[in-house]
């Protein structure tokens, strides 16, 4: 049985929805990038979608929690933040999610278990073990979804991270999204070994290479690691591969890769390949794709006309939350 | 009331916290079964058990990291460094993310943790393992800085660093842990922020913190011998700073010697002596002065260590200079 029939239209369609709101909300953010509304860098998630889409779409974020690095526009929007927040954020508005303070690789949010965005290379990695730590220590039955790229996987907090989740057997999963250039330099180029899921295993914890363009896939693995972690808690790792169609951020016309390379992975793009198999299920029809696509648009424009129209933060906000009240 | 070394002092604070709120845990290298590489922790890991009280392995990035996360989530960790020359490896978590994790996520976050251990110069352990940071850490927004100097004022200003929702870096000293010093049975807390006058004074102010109080307490009395009346000012906590304790004793005395252990060179009391210039300026008679440590890393040999350091003959010199009363 496909994957697409074994879990059905309902979960299907969520996934679907996820990757286009992930898609065409970035699209947006890339277009008004370049108006000069959005500032800094902006690095655009466009491409892996199936990532964040097939792990975040496997949690409970009552219990759950998710935290990654800078390419973080697609993780926010996959636990359920609301866009004008994240649109607002990007433009650094008094309505986004942090305040404008934050931008762009710091999209947080307490209620959605959202831990951020964090810019420095592999800076999460031991801050996500620490929150697995807290949910062994006050015996919750959640998991942590720790997200960094290739270029982190060589950082020591990685390594440290995982010494420090196998000797205490806390409830994370560490995934390496793999899109193949740590900013412009080509893995390969880097790294000693190039399947990366064999990294794990230096700590005694199993890894697992996923095809990062099958959504369903990803989604269908996570649903059992979760499963499996909520049973008895212990760290997995997974290398999942994937490719971003934009350059490392707005500013990085990516000349380091050919335009067949490109090419060759559009043509396996992860939205397509579900709405794909969706069809052969009879799940969606072409016209109800047509109507889910032009809802979505319609938020981002809704989000980008919040974040228009919203406030700049007022002067007095430049000294509130550097500490917390006693 | 019971005299009792700095070191024990440290532990009553934790035992009481640990005691008070389950959610406080405390990890670092050698706190548990080895009771600590100097002693501080010892018995907590009895008491407590393999869950709160955790060894780690060397690996000062990671396990502050991990502190920062269980923080973010509710916990409040005392993370213990053996000394703070190993925080430069957790350096960068402290400062992206234990400080800023508030501030960037829009006040979403508190960061309630203690990072404690031993900073300063200690004796024949040359450059790398000698030498005093708190001006890495002073220099961060949003870390709170706490420098005690006696048992009494270690005590009450841990329980109140440990109750506090924001991440601090506590002081502490290796030749500090076998001081003594007289410590209720009762509790208390000492605010952070509230600077102690150590010793009252009319004709110079020597302000310091931490280690060095002693060397300036010293300092004062061989004054008095002389004849000068110095006042005291022990800041307690760099950040928050009490720069109206500092003030009130220059508008009082009309001069001011800053005595620590750094560098001194965008160190916390180059910042005070500037904080004094203008704040305090139409009450100074001279300029302020300041014995920190030599600017260069720490030499092995003990009379050179000796002479890197700030020293009662030092503070006397900069006392009376400022009071025009050298040649």
């Amino acid at each position: 049985m496909s994957l697409v029939k074994k879990y059905g239209k309902e979960t299907t369609l969520s996934l679907l929805q996820s990757m286009l709101l992930m898609r065409r909300f970035e699209e947006k953010a890339g277009q008004m990038y370049g108006l000069r509304k959005i500032g800094g860098f902006c690095h655009l998630y466009i491409g892996q979608e199936a990532v964040a889409a097939g792990t975040i779409g496997a949690l409970d974020l009552k219990s759950d929690y998710i935290i990654g690095g800078y390419r973080d526009h697609g993780h926010a929007l996959a636990v359920g933040m609301d866009p004008k927040a994240i649109m607002a954020e990007l433009y650094g508005k008094a309505t986004g999610c942090s305040k404008g303070k934050g931008g762009s690789m710091h999209m947080y949010s307490a209620e959605k278990h959202m831990l951020g965005g964090n810019g420095i290379v592999g800076s999460q990695i031991p801050v996500g073990t620490g929150v697995a730590w807290k949910i062994k220590y006050m015996e919750e039955n959640g998991v942590v979804l720790c997200y960094f790229g290739d270029g982190a996987i060589h950082q020591g907090a990685f390594h440290e991270s995982l010494n420090l989740a196998k000797i205490h057997d806390l409830p994370i999963i560490y995934i390496v999204e793999n899109n193949q250039y740590g900013m412009g330099t080509d893995f390969k180029r880097v790294s000693a070994v190039h399947d990366l899921a064999q990294m794990g295993y230096a700590y005694d914890i199993p890894g697992k290479q996923l095809n990062g363009m099958q959504v369903m896939e990803v989604y269908d693995e996570f649903v059992n690691a979760v499963k499996s972690i909520r049973e008895k808690p212990h760290p997995l790792f997974y290398e999942i591969k994937t490719y971003r169609y934009r350059g490392h951020s707005m500013s990085d016309p990516a000349k380091y890769r050919t335009p067949e390379e490109l090419e060759e992975y559009k043509q396996q793009d992860p939205i397509s390949i579900l709405l794909k198999q969706m069809q052969e299920e009879k799940l969606i029809t072409e016209k109800e794709y047509k109507k889910m696509d032009n809802d979505i648009k319609a938020i981002c424009d809704e989000a980008v006309d919040f974040a228009e129209k919203s406030p700049e933060p007022e002067l007095s906000a430049l000294y509130e939350d550097v500490f917390a009240e006693a | 009331m019971p005299v009792i070394t700095f070191r024990e002092a440290l532990r009553q604070a934790m035992d009481e916290e640990m005691a008070r709120d389950d959610r406080v845990f405390l990890l670092g290298e050698e706190v548990a079964q080895y009771n600590g590489a100097y002693k501080v922790t010892q018995g907590l890991w009895e008491k407590y058990g393999d869950k709160r009280v955790v060894d780690t392995p060397i690996t000062e990035e990671g396990f502050t990291g991990l502190g920062v996360g269980a923080a973010m989530v509710g916990l409040r960790p005392i993370v213990e460094w053996m000394t703070l020359n190993f925080a430069l490896m957790a350096y960068d978590q402290v400062v992206s993310n234990a400080a800023k994790t508030r501030y960037m996520s829009g006040g979403q976050f508190k960061l309630p943790m203690v990072m404690r251990g031993p900073n300063g110069p200690a004796e024949y352990l040359a450059a790398q393992h000698s030498q005093a940071l708190q001006s890495i850490f002073a220099h961060i927004p949003g870390l709170k800085v706490v420098s005690p100097s006696t048992p009494y004022d270690a005590k009450g200003l841990l329980k109140t660093s440990i109750r506090d929702d924001n991440p601090v870096i506590f002081l502490e000293g290796e030749l500090m842990y076998a001081w003594k010093g007289e410590v209720p049975e009762e509790e208390y807390l000492i605010p952070l922020g509230k600077a102690d006058v150590k010793r009252e004074g009319s004709d110079v102010s020597l302000v310091s913190y931490g280690k060095p109080m002693r060397v300036t307490l010293e300092a004062a009395e061989k004054l008095e011998k002389e004849g000068i009346n110095a006042e005291v000012i022990d800041l307690r906590s760099i950040k928050p700073l009490d720069e109206e304790a500092v003030y009130a004793s220059v508008r009082k005395t009309h001069c001011c010697v800053i005595v620590e252990e750094s560098w001194p060179f965008a160190s916390v009391g180059s910042h005070l002596g500037w904080l004094i210039s203008r704040n305090a300026f139409d009450y100074l008679d001279a300029p302020v002065e300041m014995v920190a440590s030599e600017e260069v890393p720490m030499p092995y040999n003990h009379k050179l260590e000796l002479a890197v350091q700030p020293q009662v003959p030092k503070i006397v010199a900069a006392a009376k200079k400022v009071l025009y009363l050298d040649n």
